[in-house]
């Protein structure tokens, strides 16, 4: 969680880390209520004041967390624009859904930042609590409208990152995806003062 | 005509897309510095008005004219001369497209008409021209103004979704793919429809309510459990939690048969054959417990599982177990070494386990989605420990299991959440006779005996029974009520109703097989059954 201080101030790390963990609950609600994976392998958790349910899988949970202490990295030295959540049908390697989670960097407060001597945002953390249950209720409503995956499905994560930044180990560069016929879903847009997550879900349409 | 003519091409000519260099531009002008509207209008009409006299007057001119090209200086006779001319040089290349017509200065007012004819022509007086025009020129100033923050925008926008400058990551140790063989569990979700019941119309009356409805409260919520079981002496045991109760359908008494000590649960319950008074008991310890239950008295209790015992079937002295653990043992109460034959049946739990009515098959279905046939062994009144068929068409958990009553080697099984289909086959043949899609989880089947039917209890989504007409399986009536999921049924010893316990802690009575009254076919017993039946000491 983010240090709070005195004056709800979100230092550059702390704002870092929530984006992060929207993401871990996030594409783990995605896997959950996209059925990708039996659900008796997840488990609920209480979290930003609803129940998410979060995969128990050792690989996916050791998948989300190297994937994410890298990224929460790289998003703190604004090295990455995007992470993608792309699910495949293991049959074919057709990429049959994305979802984009664009991050966006912001000034966060400038006084404060000031009188901190380092980059720091006064949002209030119940605040921005509350903006992530708004995008996470919305996740889960989306499967009133996204076609039903009616195959073997698996995921992987792409992240979009700067020209300037290091590949490390066990990371390789990866093709961009397209998906045939997509439609576009924008879900709602959440704050952190200092990042902004936008999360925009594709998906084939069938008809 | 020619003067509508005339009146035509007027109004088609003045339409405001063009730049009007005289007159109405000067006035826009006027109004963008706030001036009134209203003088301003009444001008135009009357501008207007004398314009059209004007033209009337020289039509015959203007027409020629128009034929030929706009050079011809007689326009410039006219009293609004620099909005004619506007008009000519707007008019010409329409003319051009006809170059047959405009090459020949014919002055035949008549052969312009088809060309005018097709034509959309606006009514001028209903046009407020003020209006638009100012419509139009706002559009423009603000498309204008908004010109560099939609550059600004694009800008964004390629930043956001231009990649190239950016490279494209991934971490190579991926997260495995789903287990082989599962089954997106949403698929009830998106291909639940509503199944328009059959139009067929049964000449009989099946009332749409439950006769009567009784609590059962702490059933075990549970697919893969049997807790209800209708004797021939027509009394009910149902296992709720921990404990059996005995509920007289006749005389609706409720007696307790046992409790089990510990955490242990009742998983199975099953009447012995023919109407006596023993009752087995599978528990969640992995034995089976035998009761006498007028003494209400333990007789024995038979281990061989290692897990639950979920399922339980009686052929004569033989009771036969289906467990967690994927076997079936089979039991002859009456020796000592009870255990006669253990066979590996399932590879995964085993919740349908039935003996055929003439005892000579026994089928199985487990949770690794096989519906397995066992002749039974030569001389014995127990199964060979190898299958007959091992049925592989249903794509889940196979609970619902029923024989036919009346045709010998007739069988109906039925899939759960994934499956949701009814098979019926023929054991003699292997075949599968019909198979019908219900649309949601099958829990239970159980076979008319008066009627070619039988019924299906379901689950999500509108946990309902369902009466099948047997053999074409088409709907007979849908019996709606429960609130969760029907997970057993059973038929009472006189075959006119249906027991049905639902995972919202109700048993419900149906008397959807009622025999008609004016065939007269009903035996004496079953009546008798019937009128204590309406005894209501339980109803909720």
């Amino acid at each position: 969680m983010s240090q709070q201080q005195t004056k709800n101030c979100i230092t550059l790390r702390g704002s870092a880390q929530i984006i992060c963990e929207y993401l871990k609950f996030a594409i783990n609600s995605v896997l959950f209520q996209r059925g990708l994976y039996p659900p008796q392998t997840f488990k609920a958790e209480q979290q930003y004041g609803i129940t998410l349910l979060i995969s128990e899988d050792a690989q996916i949970k050791s998948f989300l967390t190297n994937l994410l202490t890298q990224s929460e990295e790289w998003i703190l030295n604004k090295k990455v624009s995007k992470l993608s959540l792309i699910i495949i049908n293991v049959a074919n390697k057709e990429v049959l859904e994305c979802w984009d989670f664009n991050v966006q960097y912001e000034e966060g407060d400038a006084a404060l930042s000031k009188e901190k001597n380092e980059t720091v945002g006064s949002k209030d953390l119940k605040k921005i609590q509350h903006e992530i249950r708004d995008v996470m209720l919305q996740v889960a409503a989306t499967i009133s409208y996204l076609p039903f995956l009616d195959c073997r499905c698996s995921f992987d994560v792409l992240v979009h990152a700067k020209t300037d930044c290091d590949i490390p180990d066990k990371w390789a560069e990866a093709k961009p995806v397209e998906i045939a016929n997509a439609q576009n879903v924008q879900l709602k847009t959440f704050s952190t003062s200092l990042h902004k997550m936008e999360t925009v879900v594709s998906y084939k349409l069938v008809d | 005509m020619a003067q509508f003519n005339y009146l035509n091409e007027i109004n088609s000519l003045a339409t405001m897309d063009g730049p009007i260099t005289r007159g109405p531009l000067q006035r826009w002008a006027k109004k963008s510095n706030s001036e009134n509207i209203n003088p301003l209008s009444t001008s135009f009409k009357n501008h207007s008005n004398i314009n059209l006299s004007s033209c009337n007057q020289s039509m015959q001119k203007l027409s020629i004219s128009a034929n030929q090209s706009c050079n011809n200086s007689v326009i410039s006779t006219n009293k609004t001369p620099t909005r004619n001319d506007n008009k000519k040089g707007k008019k010409t290349p329409s003319k051009n497209k006809s170059p047959g017509r405009s090459t020949t200065p014919t002055p035949n007012k008549a052969s312009k008409t088809p060309n005018k004819a097709d034509r959309f022509i606006p009514s001028r007086s209903n046009s407020n021209y003020d209006l638009c025009h100012y419509m139009m020129s706002r559009d423009d100033d603000r498309n204008e103004d908004s010109a560099p923050q939609s550059a600004a925008g694009e800008a964004i926008g390629r930043a956001l979704t231009d990649t190239e400058p950016g490279r494209l990551l991934q971490y190579t140790c991926k997260a495995p793919a789903a287990p082989e063989g599962y089954q997106n569990r949403l698929r009830v979700v998106y291909s639940q429809a509503k199944v328009p019941s059959s139009v067929k119309n049964t000449t009989r009356y099946i009332p749409q309510a439950p006769d009567r409805i009784l609590d059962a409260p702490d059933i075990l919520d549970d697919y893969y459990l049997n807790l209800v079981d209708w004797s021939a002496s027509n009394i009910l045991a149902v296992a709720l939690g921990n404990s059996v109760y005995l509920w007289n359908a006749g005389t609706g008494q409720i007696e307790q048969l046992c409790t089990l000590e510990g955490s242990e649960t009742v998983c199975s319950v099953q009447w012995v054959q023919g109407g006596g008074s023993h009752l087995a008991v599978g528990t969640s310890a992995a034995t089976v417990e035998l009761w006498d239950c007028e003494k209400i008295k333990r007789l024995r209790v038979m281990d061989g599982h290692t897990g639950r015992v979920g399922s339980l079937a009686w052929n004569m002295y033989i009771v036969s177990s289906g467990a967690r653990d994927g076997n079936i043992v089979h039991h002859d109460v009456r020796q000592r070494d009870h255990a006669v034959a253990t066979i590996h049946a399932h590879t995964q739990e085993i919740c349908g386990l039935k003996w055929s009515p003439d005892g000579k098959c026994l089928a199985s279905g487990g949770n690794d989605n096989l519906l397995n046939i066992w002749p039974i062994a030569q001389g014995q009144h127990y199964s060979q420990t190898q299958h007959l068929y091992s049925f592989n068409q249903h794509l889940a958990a196979v609970k619902g299991l029923a024989w036919c009553p009346w045709s010998a080697g007739i069988l109906a099984s039925g899939g759960g959440t994934a499956d949701r289909t009814i098979r019926i086959w023929n054991i003699k043949t292997g075949a599968n006779i019909n198979t019908v899609d219900t649309k949601s989880q099958v829990c239970s089947i159980v076979w008319s005996t008066h009627y070619k039917e039988l019924i299906s209890g379901h689950g999500y989504a509108n946990n309902q029974l369902v009466i099948w007409k047997y053999p074409v399986m088409s709907r007979v009536a849908e019996l709606n009520g429960h609130m969760a999921r029907v997970l057993h049924l059973a038929l009472s010893p006189d075959g006119t109703t249906v027991l049905s316990a639902g995972a919202d802690e109700t048993l419900r009575l149906w008397k959807c097989f009622m025999l008609d009254p004016s065939k007269k076919k009903e035996p004496t017993d079953s009546k008798a059954a019937k009128s204590l039946l309406n005894m209501n000491s339980l109803i909720r």
